[in-house]
């Protein structure tokens, strides 16, 4: 079978003080190939956790990860990653960064210079490929960091708030440009991110995790995603049913960060 | 104190001059507003007059209180006395007194100068004469030809007519004289405001003596010998307690067994300074040349180690994990992320190291050496060769300054994502 299956899934760290946390507990998620799941929660709630593990950067205490068919032991070219900020390798040009996971895999030179050149005319960074990363802007770097996880052409992208330090103008036109790459390439995507907008817009699925131990708390199935594919995504949010989403989304998080703080202060 | 104040004045006069005159006043900009600059260095660039004109300050300083040759002589401050100057004493004896004169020549230290004959004159007091050098004192013994000397009772009771009992002290033209407790008169010319050769050499004296040793040597080597001696062992020094230093380092940023195990090596070795080590390595090396660069190996080591570790345990984990994720092998990841993430880091301390290493082997030479720029100027301090210490003193602040602008220059270089990631 295709597609990414979690199940129960659990992970808790033991602090140095003998104390631990419940970061994920029994969390079951089941994504078909071509999916794009957004998850939202407060924070706390092991949103990145979950993403590690199935990165494979942490291995989970219990409970079990299928791709394709086979377990996930460890990270993989599989699966992609975008992380929020500075996570390119800054002594590269754009397009050594672009080219570095087919690099290591030893592409020929040809293949890889294609697949490269390929890629930055998608994200529309020609211009700047010979450019040392840290001269380009917030949201170039983030293009980079797309094209070079899709450079890898891997199975699964996850996504660990990859638009959250951008500016709110960058930030629309970067989501467009997800929702584009993702119609066009028919990755797998999880999404990380706070924003309650952007996972509404981007999320064709939706999860929204509560904190203490981390849980899928709601999940939701929505049609914005495939609207705004093609279209201005400051339309899709006019949409009747876009504006009740949200507040309901928003309170439910706003409920569960109020759950936190009245709990700090009860063991103050 | 001066010329402090001297200093000071042509300090804030230039700052007048430059900045509200020459550079105009009115083109306002906000820097002058950061007033708290902690923690930005770059937030006030230095003005590039007040570098020039403090350089020109230093030499201008030196020529005047030597008496420099390259300046115009009203620019000097007073000088000693030079020539010949006349005082008279009185003696007395057997209740009579008698007037006689006494010519100095006061004569530069380096020319042989003979007492002129005089004429002894009349009286029971004879007239004398001496030659004292500028910047000394001499006794003189104005008793020694007179009909009664101090051993027959006759005593110096005035210099010039003024009275003058022993240990008092009477201004004559072009110095002053004071009687021992003998009751002999000593002459000390007036020294001025100028410094003596020996302790600062007028800069073209300094000038002359560098081409004298850079043609004819010092010691039995040449300058040019001496500074590649003492380069040699740092660069040497330094490229081995790299070479060590930087795997090491790399071992205690990736191992924690290799950490645990040389951590307290390194922790304890590194605030010793190396200049604490030369005695040891004299006793287990020698003062030839291996000593020397297992000194600058053991000054570098410690330094580089720290900085290849740091370097490494610097790296964001999400770099490494975006290796991994992009299909990197481990030791992929260690080629192609930790090592040029590592390398900023690597740099400052070689500039750190070098800085050290010179300072190191400079001292370790001033301790023992055959030949180098610390024994160049030690032993020229010796004979009291001033002008050959501070031409010394110069050559190494230069080329320590060259040193680390050349590491700077490779550092933009070969690293220009420092401090970009």
């Amino acid at each position: 079978m295709t597609g990414l299956s979690i199940e129960n899934l659990s992970m808790r760290f033991e602090l140095p003080n003998g104390d631990h946390v419940q970061a994920l507990q029994n969390v079951s998620l089941d994504l078909k190939a071509g999916e794009l799941l957004s998850v939202l929660g407060p924070s706390g709630c092991g949103k990145t956790t979950l993403l590690n593990i199935v990165a494979g950067f942490l291995a989970p205490t219990s409970g079990k990860l299928v791709l394709n068919g086979h377990e996930i032991k460890g990270p993989d070219a599989e699966r992609g990653m975008v992380f929020q900020q500075g996570a390119l390798f800054e002594w590269m040009s754009v397009r050594e960064n672009v080219g570095f996971g087919p690099s290591m895999k030893g592409t020929p030179k040809a293949e890889k210079n294609k697949t490269v050149n390929h890629l930055l005319d998608v994200v529309g960074l020609q211009d700047f490929k010979e450019k040392a990363v840290y001269e380009l802007s917030g949201g170039m770097q983030q293009r980079v960091a797309l094209a070079r996880c899709l450079a890898n052409d891997p199975d699964v992208i996850l996504m660990d708030e990859p638009l959250g330090a951008l500016d709110a103008l960058t930030r629309e036109k970067m989501q467009s440009l997800v929702l584009k790459l993702w119609k066009e390439t028919g990755k797998t995507i999880i999404l990380i991110t706070h924003s309650v907008e952007e996972a509404l817009l981007l999320g064709e699925r939706l999860i929204v995790m509560a904190p203490r131990p981390g849980r899928i708390h709601k999940e939701y199935r929505l049609p914005f995603a495939d609207l705004g594919v093609n279209a201005d995504l400051r339309e899709v949010k006019k949409h009747p049913d876009f504006g009740p989403r949200r507040e309901e989304i928003l309170n439910m998080i706003w409920d569960m960060e109020e759950e936190i703080m009245g709990g700090k202060e009860d063991a103050a | 104190m001066i010329p402090l104040l001297i200093y000071v004045a042509i300090f804030i006069a230039a700052f007048f001059i430059v900045t509200k005159v020459v550079q105009g006043a009115g083109i306002g900009d906000y820097t002058s507003l950061k007033t708290v600059t902690f923690g930005d260095e770059s937030a006030v660039r230095p003005n590039r007059a007040a570098g020039i004109i403090s350089i020109l300050t230093i030499f201008l300083m030196w020529g005047v209180f030597t008496g420099s040759n390259l300046l115009p002589g009203f620019l000097h401050a007073p000088g000693p006395f030079e020539g010949t100057t006349t005082f008279t004493y009185t003696a007395e004896a057997d209740g009579q007194t008698d007037d006689a004169t006494v010519t100095v020549v006061v004569h530069p230290r380096e020319v042989e100068t003979e007492a002129p004959e005089v004429d002894p004159g009349d009286g029971f007091a004879k007239n004398d004469s001496a030659a004292i050098a500028q910047w000394r004192s001499g006794l003189i013994r104005v008793d020694r030809n007179d009909e009664l000397g101090r051993d027959a009772g006759a005593t110096v009771v005035a210099i010039n007519g003024e009275a003058i009992a022993p240990g008092d002290t009477v201004a004559v033209e072009g110095g002053a004289v004071t009687l021992s407790d003998r009751g002999t008169p000593n002459f000390e010319p007036t020294k001025g405001w100028q410094m003596e050769p020996l302790y600062l050499p007028a800069p073209e004296a300094v000038w002359i003596r560098s081409i004298e040793v850079v043609s004819a040597g010092f010691r039995n080597f040449t300058l040019l010998e001496h500074l590649g001696y003492s380069l040699f062992r740092v660069i040497a020094g330094f490229l081995i307690g790299a070479l060590v230093g930087i795997p090491l380092g790399y071992a205690m940023g990736l191992s924690d067994w290799f950490r645990g195990w040389f951590d307290p090596i390194v922790e304890f070795m590194r605030p010793v300074p190396p200049l604490a080590l030369i005695p040891l390595v004299i006793i287990w090396a020698g003062i030839g040349e291996a000593g020397k660069i297992i000194l600058l190996f053991l000054a570098a080591l410690w330094i580089m180690a720290i900085a290849a570790r740091s370097g490494v345990s610097g790296v964001k984990i999400s770099k490494v994990h975006a290796a991994y994720s992009l299909g990197a092998s481990k030791w992929q990841i260690m080629r192609h992320v930790i090592i040029p993430n590592s390398l900023p880091e690597i740099f400052t301390g070689a500039r750190v190291a070098m800085g050290v290493c010179w300072g190191t082997v400079v001292a370790a030479e001033l301790v023992a050496a055959e030949q180098g720029a610390g024994m160049m100027i030690m032993t020229a301090s010796k004979f009291q060769n001033t002008d050959i210490v501070i031409m010394g003193i110069i050559l190494i602040g230069v080329i320590g300054f060259g040193i680390d602008m050349l590491m700077r220059w490779a550092e933009r270089l070969l690293v220009p994502w420092k401090g970009k990631g």
